[in-house]
């Protein structure tokens, strides 16, 4: 929901970064308020991910310019384990398995450390039974999966509701979903769907990575933006994306000329 | 910082036990030969049993050789550079313990062992071994209304000679291998347990052991007996002061199950191992062997080894009895410049004889960590069965770890089964827990302990969360 006057949550402005020696993201702009559902979508390379791993403090990117502003503070001088502890979440597109590491315990440890920031008390293992039990009707998921380790042996459908079931957990203002709908069923993207849909409030902000419009047919978001070569080359409102599903990704290769024909 | 390095810095806690009790001590001038033997033997007023079982074995020594096909490096042992007996001025074994050294009471009250009456660790009894002797043990009177003899071996020795006569040196030989003869030669103390037949016993039993002196080896000795249908849980603590000089501790266990008896000896071994550079520490060459006498009897040792500059250790079992079990459950955690070179020895003998092995190896720093084990199945071990697991966990990318698996089998049909992997703790992974708000430290410490779980879950529940604490404090530190 767009409300003009309602509070900058993400403000980003000119982001350059690097992995290793390759420039990927080359000045983005973007900016987030509270209530809004951005779309993130283009091809395959384009940056995406990178520039959810650069939000949520991946170290091997360095940020080589630009700033982001998370409610006014620098997002980029905070270590990533304060990033989500102030309410910034991503959902990853490949989530890594970490054998030995209980789900449920890891989900605690998560949850308490953003609580105590908030200024909640920490909860003890039997108040956070409570709260996960209710919390997995979200994404609808079976209680057999907080006693396994953290992703180890999930399916790609499981891997990526139980990053939901985290976002239910930790309640953040702004939520990156990379690709949170590849790799799911048609029943499960319904229902992982429904529950981001749920989650979304007028104080909060979901920023959805994806390739497909069957997401965006769920969740319907205020802005579309297409990134190509490490910026956001177009924004657009939710018809954007009905007419990259009808055109593909073709007109890029001539804006992106063109773009370079202006900077020569 | 990158997170290589990081996780480095973070496995490079300082020691917290390195202090010295400064205290009078009685020690006898460096070097050994015969006389010496003689002297710690007169020193202990010892019958002529023991005396000839010592003389014996340091004959056996003279012509042994230190063993060299351990991935270890370190420099040559000067065997007489070392003091072979050290003890407390005011040593003699107290009736009560107020008449205890007050200083000594301190030490282990520092270490976290309180031994008075009333900050002792309940349902806990302890056996507090200084240097060269037993200050302490607690709850003798309560364990002896069961039965259950828990003394220090010299204690033993006068007390109870004919079990000490009957057993010692009956799993271990003297002449096994070059430190057990050392050992057999020179032991100075070290805790005894009989556990009567039929008996449970009622408290968990722990010894532990303290190095203090600078330039003092310590040579202790422990046998536990367990006769039929009896059985015990013990636990032994180590922890010694900072010294630039390395110290030689080679110690000798024995256990013996009979019919039906179990023993679960735990380890929790944190001796000073050495600085950042390798500077110090202390040399651990230990021979621990446990013997299923009995049908099923079951012996089963835990470990978890943190410290030392260098660990020679396979604490084995010997399956004797038919349908007797083995375990082996072992966490060693190397850091900076620390070398280990563990695991077992199971020896099947009996028919149906069972061994479990399970293994995890952290290595962080430049340290090596190998896992060195040995799965023997003999021709009367029809229906023998072996399950290996053995993991690895590479901290940062200059430690190193190794697996040597050795497996003879004379039984076709025995049914032996090896499980090897390494892991190395992802930059990905790392990031994944912090993106989740869990802070650096604690993030590496939840993958690690998450790695020893297996393990852990099998000590003591008193001394569970205590190995759980000690890994996170290795683990802890400036995080840049
Ligand atoms: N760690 C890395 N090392 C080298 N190259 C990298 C690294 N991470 C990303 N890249 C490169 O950066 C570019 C952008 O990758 P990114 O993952 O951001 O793309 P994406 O838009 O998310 O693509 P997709 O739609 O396939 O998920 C790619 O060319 C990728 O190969
Ligand atoms: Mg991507």
């Amino acid at each position: 929901m767009i409300r003009p006057d309602a509070p900058v949550l993400l403000e980003i402005r000119d982001l350059h970064a690097r992995v290793e020696d390759k420039e990927i993201l080359k000045g983005v702009n973007l900016t987030i308020r509270a209530g809004e559902v951005h779309a993130v979508m283009g091809r395959n390379g384009s940056g995406k991910s990178t520039l959810s791993k650069v939000l949520a403090g991946h170290p091997a990117y360095t940020v080589t310019g630009g700033s982001v502003h998370y409610r006014g503070e620098n997002l980029l001088d905070l270590d990533p384990e304060k990033r989500a502890r102030i309410g910034v979440f991503l959902g990853f597109q490949y989530p890594v398995e970490i054998p030995g590491v209980s789900n449920l315990e890891f989900l605690r440890v998560a949850t308490n450390a953003r609580r105590t920031e908030q200024g909640h008390e920490e909860l003890d293992t039997f108040a956070f039974e409570d709260l996960v039990r209710e919390r997995l009707k979200v994404v609808q998921m079976d209680p057999a999966f907080l006693d396994r380790s953290v992703n180890e042996g999930f399916s790609g459908g499981e891997k990526k509701r139980n990053e939901i079931l985290q976002m239910a957990l930790l309640e953040p203002l702004v939520a990156i979903l990379d690709e949170t709908d590849s790799g799911l069923d048609i029943d499960a993207l319904r229902i992982v769907a429904a529950g981001v849909n749920q989650l979304a409030t007028a104080e909060n902000a979901t920023l959805l990575i994806t390739h497909y419009q069957r997401l965006l047919d769920a969740i319907t978001p205020d802005y579309v933006h297409v990134m190509a070569a490490g910026r956001i080359l177009r924004t657009g409102g939710k018809e954007l994306a009905l007419e990259l599903e009808e055109r593909g990704y073709d007109w890029v290769d001539q804006e992106l000329a063109a773009l370079a024909g202006e900077v020569a | 910082m990158s997170n290589a390095q990081a996780v480095g810095d973070l496995v490079s806690q300082p020691y917290k036990y390195g202090f010295v009790t400064d205290i009078e001590t009685e020690k006898i001038a460096k070097g050994l030969s015969e006389d010496v033997v003689r002297l710690i033997s007169s020193k202990k007023d010892e019958p002529s049993f023991l005396l000839d079982f010592r003389l014996r074995a340091y004959r056996q020594w003279l012509q042994m050789q230190e063993p060299d096909w351990a991935r270890l490096g370190y420099p040559q042992i000067d065997y007489q550079d070392i003091i072979y007996y050290a003890a407390p001025k005011r040593q003699e074994k107290k009736a009560s313990l107020d008449e205890v050294d007050p200083k000594l009471l301190e030490t282990f009250d520092k270490l976290g062992i309180p031994l008075s009456e009333q900050k002792r660790l309940s349902n806990v009894a302890v056996d507090a071994v200084f240097d060269s002797v037993s200050i302490a043990t607690t709850y003798k009177e309560k364990l002896a209304e069961h039965g259950v003899i828990f003394c220090s071996i010299s204690e033993a020795v006068k007390e109870h000679p004919e079990l000490i006569e009957r057993y010692l040196g009956t799993v271990v030989p003297s002449n096994d291998n070059y430190f057990s003869a050392l050992n057999s030669a020179v032991f100075s103390d070290g805790s005894f347990v009989f556990i009567p037949k039929g008996v449970e016993c009622p408290m968990e039993l722990s010894t532990y052991f303290r190095i203090n002196s600078g330039d003092t080896g310590q040579f202790e000795r422990t046998l536990i007996v367990a006769e039929e249908g009896a059985s015990v849980s013990y636990l032994e603590g180590c922890t010694a002061p900072m010294f630039d000089t390395n110290q030689l501790h080679a110690a000798v266990v024995e256990l013996v199950a009979l019919d039906d008896a179990s023993i679960k000896y735990s380890t929790v071994q944190n001796w000073y191992a050495g600085d950042e550079n390798g500077v110090g520490g202390i040399y651990n060459f230990v021979t621990k062997r446990g013997q299923c006498r009995g049908e099923r009897s079951k012996i089963s040792w835990t470990q978890v080894e943190t410290g030392s500059s260098i660990t020679w250790k396979y604490p084995s079992c010997v399956l004797q009895g038919a349908d007797s079990v083995g375990e082996f459950y072992s966490v060693a955690l190397t850091n900076n410049c620390q070398q280990a070179d563990t695991g077992t020895k199971m020896i099947h003998v009996g028919p149906r004889t069972r061994s479990t092995i399970v293994s995890k190896g952290i290595s962080a720093g430049r340290s090596a960590n190998s896992y060195r084990g040995l799965v023997q199945i003999g021709p009367k071990a029809a229906g023998a069965k072996n399950y290996s697991q053995c993991d690895s966990m590479l901290i940062g990318d200059q430690a190193a770890a190794n697996t040597y698996p050795y497996i003879r089998s004379q039984q076709p049909q025995a049914a032996v089964e090896h499980e090897a992997s390494t892991c190395r703790i992802s930059e990905d992974q790392l990031f994944y827990l912090q993106s989740r708000g869990i802070g650096f430290e604690e993030a590496v410490s939840m993958m690690v302990s998450g790695f020893c779980r297996d393990v852990f879950n099998q000590l003591p529940m008193e001394f569970a969360a205590e190995a759980d604490k000690l890994l996170a404090l290795k683990l802890e530190g400036s995080v840049g």
